[in-house]
Protein backbone atom coordinates (compact mmCIF):
# COMPACT_ATOMS: atom_id res chain seq x y z
CA UNK A 1 0.00 0.00 0.00
CA UNK A 2 1.21 3.30 -1.14
CA UNK A 3 1.45 6.32 1.62
CA UNK A 4 0.34 9.41 0.57
CA UNK A 5 3.64 11.41 -0.17
CA UNK A 6 4.49 7.90 -2.79
CA UNK A 7 1.68 8.33 -4.45
CA UNK A 8 2.32 12.29 -4.69
CA UNK A 9 5.32 11.81 -5.96
CA UNK A 10 4.34 8.48 -8.50
CA UNK A 11 1.35 11.07 -9.50
CA UNK A 12 4.28 14.19 -10.02
CA UNK A 13 6.82 12.02 -11.61
CA UNK A 14 4.01 10.97 -14.19
CA UNK A 15 2.69 14.26 -15.23
CA UNK A 16 6.19 15.44 -15.53
CA UNK A 17 7.45 12.86 -17.73
CA UNK A 18 3.70 13.34 -19.84
CA UNK A 19 4.47 17.06 -19.91
CA UNK A 20 7.85 16.62 -21.00
CA UNK A 21 6.68 14.98 -24.41
CA UNK A 22 3.99 16.93 -25.22
CA UNK A 23 6.31 19.68 -24.85
CA UNK A 24 8.76 18.48 -27.36
CA UNK A 25 5.64 17.76 -29.78
CA UNK A 26 4.15 20.91 -29.23
CA UNK A 27 7.41 22.80 -29.96
CA UNK A 28 7.94 20.80 -33.24
CA UNK A 29 4.33 21.87 -34.25
CA UNK A 30 4.99 25.65 -33.51
CA UNK A 31 8.22 25.28 -35.05
CA UNK A 32 6.43 24.27 -38.11
CA UNK A 33 3.21 26.97 -37.78
CA UNK A 34 5.48 30.11 -36.89
CA UNK A 35 6.86 32.18 -39.99
CA UNK A 36 11.00 32.59 -39.31
CA UNK A 37 10.94 36.37 -40.33
CA UNK A 38 14.11 37.14 -38.52
CA UNK A 39 15.68 34.37 -40.75
CA UNK A 40 14.31 35.04 -43.89
CA UNK A 41 13.78 38.38 -45.40
CA UNK A 42 13.19 40.43 -42.78
CA UNK A 43 15.81 42.03 -40.97
CA UNK A 44 14.12 44.67 -38.67
CA UNK A 45 17.27 46.14 -37.53
CA UNK A 46 19.70 47.19 -40.53
CA UNK A 47 22.21 49.51 -39.39
CA UNK A 48 25.11 47.57 -37.86
CA UNK A 49 26.01 50.85 -35.14
CA UNK A 50 22.56 50.49 -33.98
CA UNK A 51 23.26 47.03 -33.53
CA UNK A 52 26.48 47.16 -32.03
CA UNK A 53 25.62 50.46 -29.36
CA UNK A 54 22.62 47.84 -28.73
CA UNK A 55 24.41 45.09 -27.93
CA UNK A 56 26.17 46.55 -24.65
CA UNK A 57 29.39 45.80 -25.73
CA UNK A 58 28.81 42.07 -26.06
CA UNK A 59 30.00 42.54 -29.52
CA UNK A 60 31.53 39.18 -29.81
CA UNK A 61 28.31 36.97 -28.51
CA UNK A 62 26.29 39.12 -31.43
CA UNK A 63 28.62 38.52 -33.49
CA UNK A 64 28.68 35.09 -33.23
CA UNK A 65 24.47 34.94 -33.08
CA UNK A 66 24.46 37.18 -36.24
CA UNK A 67 27.29 34.69 -38.24
CA UNK A 68 25.06 32.03 -37.58
CA UNK A 69 22.42 33.61 -38.80
CA UNK A 70 23.92 34.40 -41.83
CA UNK A 71 25.12 30.80 -42.65
CA UNK A 72 21.77 30.04 -41.21
CA UNK A 73 19.98 32.11 -43.49
CA UNK A 74 22.15 30.82 -46.66
CA UNK A 75 21.44 27.25 -46.12
CA UNK A 76 17.87 27.90 -45.83
CA UNK A 77 17.78 29.89 -48.80
CA UNK A 78 19.91 27.79 -51.04
CA UNK A 79 18.03 24.38 -49.75
CA UNK A 80 14.58 26.00 -50.53
CA UNK A 81 16.53 26.90 -54.23
CA UNK A 82 15.72 30.38 -53.55
CA UNK A 83 17.11 33.06 -56.81
CA UNK A 84 17.65 35.62 -54.10
CA UNK A 85 19.67 36.65 -51.20
CA UNK A 86 18.84 39.84 -50.12
CA UNK A 87 19.37 40.33 -46.37
CA UNK A 88 23.11 38.18 -46.90
CA UNK A 89 24.74 41.68 -47.60
CA UNK A 90 23.31 42.98 -44.48
CA UNK A 91 23.60 40.06 -42.25
CA UNK A 92 27.55 40.03 -43.01
CA UNK A 93 27.85 44.03 -42.63
CA UNK A 94 26.48 43.29 -39.44
CA UNK A 95 28.34 40.25 -38.20
CA UNK A 96 31.85 42.50 -39.32
CA UNK A 97 30.83 45.01 -37.95
CA UNK A 98 30.19 43.61 -34.61
CA UNK A 99 33.53 41.77 -35.41
CA UNK A 100 36.33 43.25 -37.74
CA UNK A 101 38.50 40.11 -37.16
CA UNK A 102 35.68 37.16 -37.68
CA UNK A 103 37.79 36.13 -40.90
CA UNK A 104 35.14 33.37 -42.04
CA UNK A 105 32.25 35.69 -42.75
CA UNK A 106 34.88 37.85 -45.50
CA UNK A 107 35.59 34.67 -47.02
CA UNK A 108 32.18 33.59 -46.69
CA UNK A 109 30.97 37.29 -48.30
CA UNK A 110 33.83 36.84 -51.27
CA UNK A 111 32.60 33.14 -52.47
CA UNK A 112 28.77 33.92 -51.84
CA UNK A 113 27.83 37.47 -51.58
CA UNK A 114 29.53 38.38 -55.09
CA UNK A 115 28.49 35.37 -57.74
CA UNK A 116 25.44 36.23 -59.97
CA UNK A 117 22.25 34.24 -58.67
CA UNK A 118 20.95 31.30 -57.99
CA UNK A 119 25.36 30.87 -56.69
CA UNK A 120 24.97 33.72 -54.59
CA UNK A 121 23.66 37.41 -54.22
CA UNK A 122 24.75 38.78 -57.48
CA UNK A 123 26.46 41.93 -55.66
CA UNK A 124 30.10 41.65 -56.29
CA UNK A 125 30.40 45.47 -55.03
CA UNK A 126 28.98 45.18 -51.93
CA UNK A 127 31.40 42.09 -51.45
CA UNK A 128 34.19 44.65 -52.69
CA UNK A 129 33.38 46.86 -49.78
CA UNK A 130 33.09 44.31 -47.24
CA UNK A 131 36.83 42.76 -48.30
CA UNK A 132 37.95 46.35 -47.87
CA UNK A 133 36.00 46.89 -44.86
CA UNK A 134 38.52 43.65 -43.66
CA UNK A 135 41.41 44.90 -44.92
CA UNK A 136 41.50 47.84 -43.31
CA UNK A 137 40.75 46.47 -39.78
CA UNK A 138 43.19 43.53 -40.54
CA UNK A 139 45.79 44.58 -42.43
CA UNK A 140 48.38 42.17 -42.10
CA UNK A 141 45.76 39.02 -43.39
CA UNK A 142 46.72 37.69 -46.36
CA UNK A 143 43.41 35.75 -46.56
CA UNK A 144 41.67 38.94 -46.97
CA UNK A 145 43.82 40.12 -50.12
CA UNK A 146 43.63 36.80 -51.45
CA UNK A 147 39.90 37.23 -51.15
CA UNK A 148 39.41 40.82 -52.87
CA UNK A 149 41.66 39.29 -55.57
CA UNK A 150 39.27 36.33 -56.13
CA UNK A 151 36.30 38.96 -55.91
CA UNK A 152 37.89 40.30 -59.41
CA UNK A 153 38.96 37.61 -60.97
CA UNK A 154 36.10 35.34 -60.79
CA UNK A 155 33.15 37.86 -61.07
CA UNK A 156 34.02 41.67 -62.65
CA UNK A 157 37.25 39.86 -64.80
CA UNK A 158 38.95 42.98 -63.78
CA UNK A 159 42.46 40.89 -64.02
CA UNK A 160 44.46 44.08 -63.48
CA UNK A 161 43.05 44.64 -60.19
CA UNK A 162 42.98 41.32 -59.34
CA UNK A 163 46.72 41.36 -60.31
CA UNK A 164 47.43 44.53 -58.02
CA UNK A 165 45.73 43.25 -55.25
CA UNK A 166 47.39 39.44 -55.42
CA UNK A 167 50.87 41.60 -55.61
CA UNK A 168 50.01 43.46 -52.64
CA UNK A 169 49.01 40.77 -50.65
CA UNK A 170 51.99 38.31 -51.30
CA UNK A 171 54.69 41.14 -49.92
CA UNK A 172 52.73 40.46 -45.82
CA UNK A 173 54.34 38.34 -43.71
CA UNK A 174 53.54 34.73 -44.20
CA UNK A 175 51.39 35.10 -46.76
CA UNK A 176 50.97 32.24 -49.05
CA UNK A 177 53.24 31.41 -51.65
CA UNK A 178 50.11 30.74 -53.95
CA UNK A 179 49.33 34.79 -53.81
CA UNK A 180 53.27 35.42 -55.78
CA UNK A 181 52.11 32.84 -58.21
CA UNK A 182 49.09 33.81 -58.19
CA UNK A 183 49.95 38.05 -59.02
CA UNK A 184 52.11 36.51 -62.41
CA UNK A 185 49.13 34.14 -63.46
CA UNK A 186 47.21 37.19 -63.33
CA UNK A 187 49.32 38.95 -66.02
CA UNK A 188 49.89 36.31 -68.28
CA UNK A 189 47.40 33.92 -68.37
CA UNK A 190 43.99 35.60 -66.86
CA UNK A 191 41.62 33.90 -68.43
CA UNK A 192 43.04 30.17 -68.53
CA UNK A 193 41.45 27.40 -66.62
CA UNK A 194 44.77 26.57 -65.22
CA UNK A 195 44.85 29.67 -63.49
CA UNK A 196 41.08 29.30 -62.44
CA UNK A 197 41.85 25.82 -61.35
CA UNK A 198 44.70 27.16 -59.18
CA UNK A 199 42.55 29.82 -57.89
CA UNK A 200 39.79 27.45 -56.31
CA UNK A 201 42.08 24.90 -55.33
CA UNK A 202 43.68 27.25 -53.04
CA UNK A 203 40.53 28.48 -52.03
CA UNK A 204 39.94 24.92 -50.93
CA UNK A 205 42.93 24.74 -49.22
CA UNK A 206 42.38 27.78 -47.44
CA UNK A 207 39.04 27.91 -46.61
CA UNK A 208 37.28 27.79 -43.15
CA UNK A 209 33.94 27.47 -43.89
CA UNK A 210 32.17 24.07 -45.03
CA UNK A 211 30.19 25.82 -47.61
CA UNK A 212 32.87 27.14 -48.93
CA UNK A 213 34.72 24.46 -49.76
CA UNK A 214 31.86 22.70 -51.08
CA UNK A 215 31.44 25.79 -53.45
CA UNK A 216 35.16 25.54 -54.45
CA UNK A 217 34.90 21.73 -55.21
CA UNK A 218 32.36 22.35 -57.01
CA UNK A 219 33.64 25.14 -59.08
CA UNK A 220 37.23 22.32 -59.85
CA UNK A 221 34.70 19.90 -61.04
CA UNK A 222 33.23 21.95 -63.51
CA UNK A 223 36.77 23.47 -64.59
CA UNK A 224 37.51 19.63 -64.68
CA UNK A 225 34.95 18.70 -67.09
CA UNK A 226 35.49 21.95 -69.36
CA UNK A 227 39.10 21.15 -69.93
CA UNK A 228 38.30 17.52 -70.94
CA UNK A 229 35.58 18.78 -73.28
CA UNK A 230 38.13 21.52 -75.13
CA UNK A 231 40.59 18.56 -75.22
CA UNK A 232 38.01 15.78 -76.91
CA UNK A 233 36.62 18.42 -79.01
CA UNK A 234 39.94 19.49 -80.29
CA UNK A 235 40.41 15.56 -80.76
CA UNK A 236 37.48 15.24 -82.55
CA UNK A 237 38.08 18.29 -85.12
CA UNK A 238 41.49 16.01 -85.72
CA UNK A 239 39.64 12.84 -86.37
CA UNK A 240 36.96 14.89 -88.64
CA UNK A 241 40.15 16.27 -90.80
CA UNK A 242 41.96 12.94 -90.93
CA UNK A 243 38.69 10.68 -91.81
CA UNK A 244 36.36 12.96 -93.31
CA UNK A 245 33.55 12.31 -90.97
CA UNK A 246 32.72 12.55 -86.99
CA UNK A 247 33.47 9.45 -84.83
CA UNK A 248 30.39 7.49 -84.11
CA UNK A 249 30.76 7.02 -80.42
CA UNK A 250 33.61 8.27 -77.47
CA UNK A 251 35.22 4.92 -77.98
CA UNK A 252 35.86 5.07 -81.43
CA UNK A 253 37.41 8.27 -80.82
CA UNK A 254 39.64 7.10 -77.90
CA UNK A 255 41.38 4.35 -80.05
CA UNK A 256 41.90 6.56 -82.91
CA UNK A 257 43.52 9.55 -80.82
CA UNK A 258 45.01 7.14 -78.20
CA UNK A 259 43.59 8.08 -75.56
CA UNK A 260 43.86 5.93 -72.96
CA UNK A 261 41.21 4.54 -71.34
CA UNK A 262 37.61 5.78 -72.13
CA UNK A 263 37.60 9.62 -71.12
CA UNK A 264 35.45 9.87 -68.60
CA UNK A 265 33.64 12.96 -66.51
CA UNK A 266 34.54 13.51 -62.78
CA UNK A 267 31.20 11.29 -61.52
CA UNK A 268 32.97 8.62 -63.64
CA UNK A 269 29.97 8.68 -66.70
CA UNK A 270 31.82 8.29 -70.14
CA UNK A 271 31.66 11.68 -72.04
CA UNK A 272 29.20 11.16 -74.96
CA UNK A 273 29.74 12.11 -78.81
CA UNK A 274 27.63 13.82 -80.84
CA UNK A 275 26.55 13.05 -84.20
CA UNK A 276 27.41 16.39 -85.26
CA UNK A 277 30.50 16.00 -83.66
CA UNK A 278 29.84 18.05 -79.92
CA UNK A 279 31.08 16.40 -76.98
CA UNK A 280 28.55 16.23 -73.86
CA UNK A 281 28.18 15.37 -70.29
CA UNK A 282 25.98 12.89 -69.51
CA UNK A 283 24.17 14.75 -66.68
CA UNK A 284 24.80 18.17 -66.98
CA UNK A 285 22.56 19.09 -63.48
CA UNK A 286 25.83 17.57 -61.42
CA UNK A 287 28.10 20.27 -62.63
CA UNK A 288 27.00 23.43 -61.61
CA UNK A 289 29.50 25.56 -63.01
CA UNK A 290 30.05 24.20 -66.53
CA UNK A 291 29.96 26.03 -69.43
CA UNK A 292 30.72 23.61 -71.99
CA UNK A 293 29.70 19.97 -72.57
CA UNK A 294 25.50 20.95 -72.07
CA UNK A 295 22.84 20.41 -74.85
CA UNK A 296 21.69 23.55 -77.11
CA UNK A 297 19.62 25.51 -74.80
CA UNK A 298 20.56 24.06 -71.66
CA UNK A 299 19.59 25.92 -68.38
CA UNK A 300 21.63 25.67 -65.49
CA UNK A 301 19.67 24.71 -62.00
CA UNK A 302 20.64 25.69 -59.01
CA UNK A 303 24.28 24.87 -57.66
CA UNK A 304 24.78 21.43 -55.89
CA UNK A 305 27.54 21.41 -53.54
CA UNK A 306 29.54 18.01 -53.54
CA UNK A 307 31.64 17.21 -50.95
CA UNK A 308 34.53 15.51 -52.46
CA UNK A 309 36.21 16.01 -55.96
CA UNK B 1 -9.77 23.98 -6.79
CA UNK B 2 -8.86 22.48 -3.64
CA UNK B 3 -9.97 25.19 -1.14
CA UNK B 4 -6.40 24.72 0.41
CA UNK B 5 -4.31 26.14 -2.80
CA UNK B 6 -6.89 28.88 -2.76
CA UNK B 7 -6.13 29.99 0.49
CA UNK B 8 -2.21 29.48 -0.08
CA UNK B 9 -2.65 31.62 -2.98
CA UNK B 10 -4.36 34.60 -2.08
CA UNK B 11 -2.24 34.83 1.12
CA UNK B 12 0.81 34.39 -1.36
CA UNK B 13 -0.98 37.29 -3.55
CA UNK B 14 -1.85 39.27 -0.48
CA UNK B 15 1.56 39.13 0.74
CA UNK B 16 2.67 40.27 -2.89
CA UNK B 17 0.83 43.46 -2.58
CA UNK B 18 1.85 44.38 1.19
CA UNK B 19 5.69 43.82 -0.64
CA UNK B 20 4.62 46.59 -2.49
CA UNK B 21 5.32 44.66 -5.68
CA UNK B 22 2.76 46.58 -7.36
CA UNK B 23 4.63 49.61 -6.64
CA UNK B 24 6.46 48.96 -9.74
CA UNK B 25 3.12 49.84 -12.08
CA UNK B 26 4.15 53.43 -11.13
CA UNK B 27 7.81 53.56 -12.76
CA UNK B 28 5.80 51.77 -15.53
CA UNK B 29 3.02 54.09 -15.92
CA UNK B 30 6.11 57.24 -15.54
CA UNK B 31 8.48 55.02 -18.13
CA UNK B 32 5.45 54.79 -20.35
CA UNK B 33 3.74 58.21 -20.48
CA UNK B 34 7.41 60.18 -20.49
CA UNK B 35 8.24 57.96 -23.75
CA UNK B 36 4.62 58.73 -25.51
CA UNK B 37 4.82 62.60 -25.14
CA UNK B 38 8.85 61.97 -26.38
CA UNK B 39 8.12 59.70 -28.80
CA UNK B 40 5.43 61.92 -29.81
CA UNK B 41 7.57 64.88 -30.27
CA UNK B 42 10.61 63.06 -32.07
CA UNK B 43 9.60 60.43 -34.29
CA UNK B 44 8.59 60.29 -37.94
CA UNK B 45 5.47 57.73 -39.07
CA UNK B 46 6.62 55.40 -36.23
CA UNK B 47 5.45 56.39 -33.09
CA UNK B 48 2.69 53.69 -32.87
CA UNK B 49 5.94 50.85 -33.65
CA UNK B 50 7.72 52.32 -30.74
CA UNK B 51 5.26 52.42 -28.50
CA UNK B 52 3.85 49.49 -28.97
CA UNK B 53 7.85 47.39 -28.73
CA UNK B 54 8.49 49.82 -25.71
CA UNK B 55 5.61 49.10 -24.04
CA UNK B 56 5.16 45.36 -24.60
CA UNK B 57 8.82 44.98 -24.05
CA UNK B 58 8.57 46.92 -20.99
CA UNK B 59 5.34 44.77 -19.43
CA UNK B 60 7.61 41.38 -20.41
CA UNK B 61 10.78 42.55 -18.51
CA UNK B 62 8.69 44.01 -15.62
CA UNK B 63 7.32 41.05 -15.24
CA UNK B 64 9.99 38.80 -15.50
CA UNK B 65 12.05 40.21 -12.98
CA UNK B 66 8.81 40.35 -10.48
CA UNK B 67 8.02 36.94 -11.03
CA UNK B 68 11.74 35.65 -10.59
CA UNK B 69 12.53 37.63 -7.63
CA UNK B 70 9.13 37.06 -5.95
CA UNK B 71 8.88 33.39 -7.16
CA UNK B 72 12.86 32.29 -5.95
CA UNK B 73 11.80 33.20 -2.54
CA UNK B 74 8.76 32.09 -1.92
CA UNK B 75 9.60 28.43 -0.62
CA UNK B 76 12.80 29.74 1.36
CA UNK B 77 11.57 32.83 2.87
CA UNK B 78 9.05 30.37 4.64
CA UNK B 79 11.38 28.13 5.99
CA UNK B 80 13.45 31.29 7.28
CA UNK B 81 10.16 32.39 8.71
CA UNK B 82 9.71 29.49 9.75
CA UNK B 83 6.03 30.20 9.13
CA UNK B 84 6.45 26.85 6.53
CA UNK B 85 6.20 24.55 9.63
CA UNK B 86 2.95 26.17 10.89
CA UNK B 87 1.36 25.33 7.81
CA UNK B 88 2.16 22.01 6.59
CA UNK B 89 1.82 21.10 10.32
CA UNK B 90 -1.86 21.84 9.59
CA UNK B 91 -3.85 19.50 7.09
CA UNK B 92 -1.52 21.34 3.94
CA UNK B 93 0.14 18.79 1.63
CA UNK B 94 3.82 19.71 0.43
CA UNK B 95 2.11 19.90 -3.17
CA UNK B 96 -1.04 21.79 -2.30
CA UNK B 97 1.99 24.24 -0.65
CA UNK B 98 3.61 24.50 -4.13
CA UNK B 99 0.77 24.65 -6.40
CA UNK B 100 -0.63 27.19 -4.07
CA UNK B 101 1.96 29.53 -4.04
CA UNK B 102 2.29 29.73 -7.95
CA UNK B 103 -1.25 30.16 -8.28
CA UNK B 104 -0.95 32.91 -6.08
CA UNK B 105 2.18 34.62 -7.79
CA UNK B 106 0.32 33.61 -11.45
CA UNK B 107 -2.37 36.00 -9.67
CA UNK B 108 -0.36 39.01 -9.18
CA UNK B 109 1.46 39.02 -12.16
CA UNK B 110 -2.04 38.47 -13.94
CA UNK B 111 -3.55 41.76 -11.92
CA UNK B 112 0.06 43.54 -12.74
CA UNK B 113 -0.36 42.87 -16.17
CA UNK B 114 -3.81 43.73 -16.34
CA UNK B 115 -2.56 47.34 -15.16
CA UNK B 116 0.23 47.59 -17.34
CA UNK B 117 -1.73 46.81 -20.57
CA UNK B 118 -4.09 49.84 -19.74
CA UNK B 119 -1.04 51.96 -19.98
CA UNK B 120 -0.09 50.71 -23.23
CA UNK B 121 -3.22 51.20 -24.62
CA UNK B 122 -3.61 54.28 -23.00
CA UNK B 123 0.08 55.79 -24.66
CA UNK B 124 -0.89 54.10 -27.93
CA UNK B 125 -4.25 56.02 -27.84
CA UNK B 126 -2.50 59.27 -26.89
CA UNK B 127 -0.04 59.22 -29.70
CA UNK B 128 -1.91 57.37 -32.66
CA UNK B 129 -5.30 59.76 -31.46
CA UNK B 130 -7.48 56.44 -31.94
CA UNK B 131 -7.37 52.89 -32.01
CA UNK B 132 -7.57 51.02 -35.37
CA UNK B 133 -8.68 47.37 -35.68
CA UNK B 134 -4.83 45.37 -35.63
CA UNK B 135 -4.38 47.02 -32.36
CA UNK B 136 -6.61 44.06 -31.02
CA UNK B 137 -3.61 41.76 -31.76
CA UNK B 138 -1.47 43.85 -29.02
CA UNK B 139 -4.19 41.54 -26.93
CA UNK B 140 -1.97 38.34 -28.14
CA UNK B 141 0.88 39.58 -27.71
CA UNK B 142 0.20 40.33 -23.74
CA UNK B 143 -1.63 36.95 -23.66
CA UNK B 144 1.72 35.41 -24.75
CA UNK B 145 3.29 37.56 -21.83
CA UNK B 146 1.29 35.79 -19.39
CA UNK B 147 2.10 32.67 -20.96
CA UNK B 148 5.82 33.38 -20.29
CA UNK B 149 5.03 34.48 -17.00
CA UNK B 150 3.39 31.32 -15.76
CA UNK B 151 6.50 29.41 -17.04
CA UNK B 152 8.77 31.35 -14.99
CA UNK B 153 7.44 31.25 -12.30
CA UNK B 154 7.03 27.63 -12.18
CA UNK B 155 10.96 27.72 -13.02
CA UNK B 156 11.02 30.01 -9.78
CA UNK B 157 9.16 27.68 -7.53
CA UNK B 158 11.30 24.84 -8.87
CA UNK B 159 14.38 26.54 -8.22
CA UNK B 160 13.23 27.90 -4.87
CA UNK B 161 12.08 23.89 -3.81
CA UNK B 162 16.03 22.82 -3.20
CA UNK B 163 18.62 25.95 -3.93
CA UNK B 164 19.19 29.32 -1.95
CA UNK B 165 17.10 32.65 -3.12
CA UNK B 166 20.73 34.07 -4.90
CA UNK B 167 21.10 30.51 -6.99
CA UNK B 168 17.73 30.13 -7.74
CA UNK B 169 17.64 33.65 -9.03
CA UNK B 170 20.76 33.31 -11.14
CA UNK B 171 19.04 29.38 -12.47
CA UNK B 172 15.96 31.57 -13.42
CA UNK B 173 17.28 34.34 -14.78
CA UNK B 174 19.97 32.38 -16.90
CA UNK B 175 17.01 30.00 -18.08
CA UNK B 176 15.06 32.90 -19.16
CA UNK B 177 18.49 34.23 -21.57
CA UNK B 178 19.03 30.94 -22.85
CA UNK B 179 15.01 30.55 -23.45
CA UNK B 180 14.85 33.95 -25.37
CA UNK B 181 17.50 32.69 -27.64
CA UNK B 182 16.05 29.36 -28.24
CA UNK B 183 15.40 29.70 -32.21
CA UNK B 184 19.37 30.25 -32.00
CA UNK B 185 20.23 26.71 -29.66
CA UNK B 186 18.29 25.21 -31.85
CA UNK B 187 20.15 26.94 -34.89
CA UNK B 188 23.28 25.25 -33.27
CA UNK B 189 22.33 22.24 -32.61
CA UNK B 190 21.13 21.77 -36.48
CA UNK B 191 24.34 22.92 -37.57
CA UNK B 192 26.71 20.30 -35.19
CA UNK B 193 27.50 17.14 -35.42
CA UNK B 194 27.26 13.77 -33.67
CA UNK B 195 27.18 13.80 -29.94
CA UNK B 196 27.13 17.25 -30.29
CA UNK B 197 24.47 17.59 -32.26
CA UNK B 198 22.00 15.07 -29.84
CA UNK B 199 23.65 16.78 -26.87
CA UNK B 200 22.56 20.17 -28.25
CA UNK B 201 18.91 19.12 -29.66
CA UNK B 202 18.06 17.96 -26.08
CA UNK B 203 19.01 21.06 -24.34
CA UNK B 204 17.28 22.95 -27.11
CA UNK B 205 14.00 21.14 -26.36
CA UNK B 206 14.24 21.10 -22.54
CA UNK B 207 14.99 24.79 -22.20
CA UNK B 208 11.53 26.60 -22.18
CA UNK B 209 11.19 28.27 -25.71
CA UNK B 210 10.74 31.81 -24.91
CA UNK B 211 11.48 32.81 -28.63
CA UNK B 212 7.98 31.37 -29.83
CA UNK B 213 5.76 32.97 -26.84
CA UNK B 214 7.81 36.55 -27.91
CA UNK B 215 5.61 38.26 -30.83
CA UNK B 216 5.96 41.85 -29.95
CA UNK B 217 7.55 42.91 -32.87
CA UNK B 218 5.48 40.90 -35.30
CA UNK B 219 2.31 42.87 -33.81
CA UNK B 220 4.08 46.14 -33.89
CA UNK B 221 4.22 45.31 -37.76
CA UNK B 222 0.67 44.31 -37.71
CA UNK B 223 1.25 40.60 -38.86
CA UNK B 224 -1.74 38.39 -38.69
CA UNK B 225 -1.58 35.47 -35.60
CA UNK B 226 -3.18 32.32 -36.53
CA UNK B 227 -5.56 30.45 -34.04
CA UNK B 228 -2.96 27.39 -34.31
CA UNK B 229 0.21 29.59 -33.33
CA UNK B 230 -2.07 30.55 -30.13
CA UNK B 231 -3.30 27.24 -29.30
CA UNK B 232 -0.24 25.57 -29.44
CA UNK B 233 1.83 28.29 -27.40
CA UNK B 234 -1.17 28.14 -24.93
CA UNK B 235 -0.55 24.02 -24.72
CA UNK B 236 3.45 24.56 -24.34
CA UNK B 237 2.89 26.83 -21.33
CA UNK B 238 0.62 25.25 -19.99
CA UNK B 239 2.34 21.61 -20.36
CA UNK B 240 6.10 23.18 -19.45
CA UNK B 241 4.16 24.96 -16.50
CA UNK B 242 3.48 21.36 -15.27
CA UNK B 243 6.61 19.99 -16.09
CA UNK B 244 8.22 22.33 -13.95
CA UNK B 245 5.54 22.43 -11.02
CA UNK B 246 5.78 18.51 -10.88
CA UNK B 247 9.39 18.89 -10.99
CA UNK B 248 9.41 21.31 -7.84
CA UNK B 249 6.87 19.35 -6.21
CA UNK B 250 9.17 16.03 -6.87
CA UNK B 251 11.70 17.82 -4.54
CA UNK B 252 9.88 19.22 -2.31
CA UNK B 253 8.30 16.06 -1.23
CA UNK B 254 11.76 14.43 -0.73
CA UNK B 255 13.09 17.66 1.00
CA UNK B 256 14.23 17.10 4.76
CA UNK B 257 12.71 20.50 6.57
CA UNK B 258 14.27 19.58 9.64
Amino acid sequence: MMTARQRTSVIAGACFVVSLVACILLLRRIDRIRPQATLEDALYINSPKMIKRASLGFDGLMACIYWTRTVQYFGHRHFDSAHTYNQLAPLLEITTALDPHLLPAYQFGASFLAPKPPGGAGQPERAIRLMEYGIEHNPDNWHLYYDLGFVYYTELKDYKSAAAVFEKGSNLPNAHPYMKIMAAQMAAHAGDLATARMLWSATYETAYEANIRMNAVEHLRSIKVDEDVTNLEAAVTRFQERTGRFPSNIEELAVAEHIPGIPVDPDGNPYIVTADGRILVQNPDNFSFITKGTPPGYKQPMPKFHTKG
Amino acid sequence: MNARIVHIARNTFREAVRDRVLYNLIAFALLLSGAAILVGQISIDIERLVVINLGLTAVSLFGVVIAIFIGIGLVSKEIEKRTLYTVLSRPVRRWEFIVGKFFGLAGTLVVNTFFMAIGVFGALLYVAHKFSKPDALILVALYFIVLEFLIICSLALLFSSFSSPLLSAVFAFSLFVIGSFADDLRGFAGMAHGVTRWFATGAAYLVPNFAALNVINAVAHQQPMGSQLILHNTLYALFYTAMALSGGVLIFERRNLK
